[in-house]
């Protein structure tokens, strides 16, 4: 890929070459300072590793596998963290089902349909929508949106009683700020990153793939379906692990508007409870036990994340060498 | 059949039929997700311009301490906030920037295709994906729980945010730089250093600071890893390396679930003052940008 790796002067082959020297102190000085910034990230994952499970041990070894039960009461000291977790999974899915065809669409839109002169503005619409701060995502999720969906929720869960299955999802008990409120705000903050990264992937389908399909007399659909679809399909999975990753550490707007009580139910219109929300509503109070225990979900969080993100990142980078080697 | 037999030229349009249907079909529903993705943006702006504006003055921009909740709007100011959010930034900034071009420059210039630049260009990438609000529980034990609350500890929080975004974005913009330059001065006799300070360097300078300017944006309306670091006060702390302090997103969190309209008056303000400076300096961004990119993709 880069010629300088083979012919960098700087490297010298072998000591016997005639123009081989000493580097200069000042050159040896840099190179140390570029290499320890890189490895600073290392450490730093490291020490996040190390410093917060230390704090959280003591929940840890005190709870055992009670970690795992939906059992939560500060009175009581039992920190079980179950229903956070729930809320967890459940916000994150809701949020992947809603974003996942947007971003694809507007994706596909802007490599495939679009001119390129069209294309750069609505880059910039959907930039625009990862600027606008968490927190204030929740303001408005909290104080306009969710009044509003209160209402929305309360005639839907009205026409699907007593249906099976939709009754059991949509039916009351119903809340403005809610399971349902959470994912669709989480939707909104994720779709950026899963279109932009889903673009990327689509844009480097093969021009020549493309315009196969085209004189074979496909239609626009059938060239995605038989040229871009099976070159991109690893992308846009690793995409939207990343997404779902960002989703399940979003903290702030789903503290605002998620509703704040630990419960497992199916109603995804009922207020729930998810980690990060949980750390961040109650961490001001928290002493001894109970800040190791919340500490403690920030460790879950970012083993969870970091596994996600893991197996995402491994995804887009074996797709992207296979398509390398073909 | 008809129409092709009299034109001489063939008809290049669609075929008719079920096929260009479920075309068109996909088409729209492409069009309409774009749609919808202008709803909620459209509606959140509008309300934060509709209700801040009316929020915003000099004296609440620049006035205070930061009154209690129960307080009108209209008295104190959000001063004490404006003051914390651009102070804690940009700590952060300075710290977080030159390590985060240092660690691009040790990837792209030195590490190359060697294992140790491969796994710390890897790791950048997941630590972008590391939740905020871990970042401040990490800096809450490591240095919190030892040093007390302060500007300087939520610039770590920030930083450790910024950091893997910067690498990441100048890496890109450094491999942009054509390899013909770099040869260019190898063989005027410079050193590897010099090369990259004064070459490779100020050739892709444009795009490392636009992308580190998209870094400090996002960062300036974080709240997850400031509520544990900073300890939000009401008022203004101008020595950010020493005491509580506070900032703009962490006041809105803490005003939106109040049932007082003055303390909801005064997060609609904070919100559109957020989003303003975010605005800013994303447009900066873009300025420097179309100004100074001599490589793009």
């Amino acid at each position: 890929m880069s010629a300088t790796v083979e012919a960098d002067p700087a490297r010298p082959a072998g000591s016997a070459h005639p123009l081989a020297h000493r580097r200069p102190l000042g050159d040896r000085v840099f190179q140390i300072l570029a290499a320890s910034a890189g490895v600073l990230v290392l450490v730093i994952l490291a020490l996040i590793a190390i410093s917060t499970s230390q704090q959280a041990s003591s929940w840890f070894s005190t709870e055992g596998l009670k970690v795992f039960t939906a059992d939560w009461n500060p009175a009581t000291n039992s920190f079980g963290a179950l229903s956070y977790i729930y809320g967890t999974v459940i916000t994150a899915a809701i949020a992947i089902i809603l974003a996942v065809p947007i971003s694809v669409g507007v994706a596909l839109l802007l490599t495939e349909v679009v001119p390129r002169r069209w294309a750069q503005p609505i880059v910039y619409v959907v930039d625009l929508l990862a600027v606008v701060p968490s927190v204030v995502w929740g303001l408005w999720g909290i104080l306009v949106l969710a009044p509003w969906l209160q209402h929305v929720y309360t005639s839907i869960a009205s026409a699907v009683n007593g249906i099976p299955v939709l009754g059991a999802l949509f039916g009351p008990p119903v809340s403005g700020a809610s399971f349902f409120t959470a994912g669709l705000i989480l939707a909104f903050m994720i779709t950026p990153i899963v279109t932009s990264l889903s673009r990327e992937v689509i844009a480097t389908v093969p021009a020549i793939d493309k315009e196969g399909a085209y004189a074979l007399g496909a239609t626009r659909l059938e060239m995605i379906q038989g040229a871009v679809w099976p070159h991109s399909q690893g992308g846009i999975v690793g995409a939207i692990m990343l997404g779902l990753g960002r989703a399940m550490g979003e903290t702030i707007a789903a503290a605002l508007v998620i509703g704040s009580s630990p419960v497992i139910t199916s109603h995804l219109f009922a207020a729930g409870y998810s980690m990060p929300a949980v750390i961040a509503n109650q961490f001001g109070e928290a002493s001894g036990e109970f800040r190791a225990a919340l500490i403690g979900l920030g460790v879950l969080l970012f083993v969870i994340t970091i596994i996600v993100n893991l197996m995402a990142r491994g995804i887009v980078e074996r797709s992207a060498r296979r398509k390398r080697g073909a | 059949m008809a129409v092709a037999a009299e034109q001489p030229q063939v008809d290049l349009r669609e075929p008719a039929g079920w096929r260009r249907t479920k075309n068109q079909i996909v088409t729209i529903a492409m069009v309409t997700a774009f749609v919808i993705l202008l709803i909620p943006l459209g509606f959140v702006l509008y309300t934060v311009i509709a209700k801040g504006a009316s929020a915003i003055s000099w004296s609440f921009l620049t006035g205070g301490p930061i009154p209690p909740n129960v307080l009108p709007a209209g008295v104190g100011g959000m001063g004490p906030a404006v003051l914390g959010t651009i102070e804690i930034t940009a700590l952060a900034a300075v710290m977080a920037v030159p390590l985060g071009v240092l660690g691009a420059i040790y990837i792209n210039e030195y590490g190359g295709r060697g294992p140790l630049a491969q796994v710390v260009r890897f790791m950048a990438d997941v630590m972008t994906g590391v939740p905020s609000i871990v970042m401040g529980l990490f800096i809450f034990s490591i240095w919190v729980l030892h040093f007390g609350y302060s500007g300087l500890a939520g610039a770590l929080a920030l930083g450790c945010l910024m950091l893997p975004v910067v690498i990441r974005s100048s890496e890109e913009m450094l491999k942009l730089v054509p390899d013909s330059l770099r040869e260019a001065s190898y063989a005027l006799g410079a050193t590897k250093s010099r090369v990259t300070l004064t070459v490779v360097l100020p050739a892709a300078i444009g795009g490392i600071v636009s992308g580190a300017l998209l870094a400090v944006a996002r960062a300036a309306g974080e709240t997850a890893p400031l509520l544990f670091t900073i300890l939000t006060v009401t008022a203004a702390n101008t020595n950010v390396f020493s005491g509580a302090n506070t900032a703009l997103s962490t006041q809105i969190f803490a005003n939106a679930t109040q049932p007082y309209l003055g303390a909801q008056s005064r997060a609609w303000g904070a919100a559109l003052t957020l989003i303003a400076i975010a605005f800013i300096l994303m447009i900066a961004a873009r300025l420097v940008t179309g100004r100074f990119t001599r490589y793009s993709r």
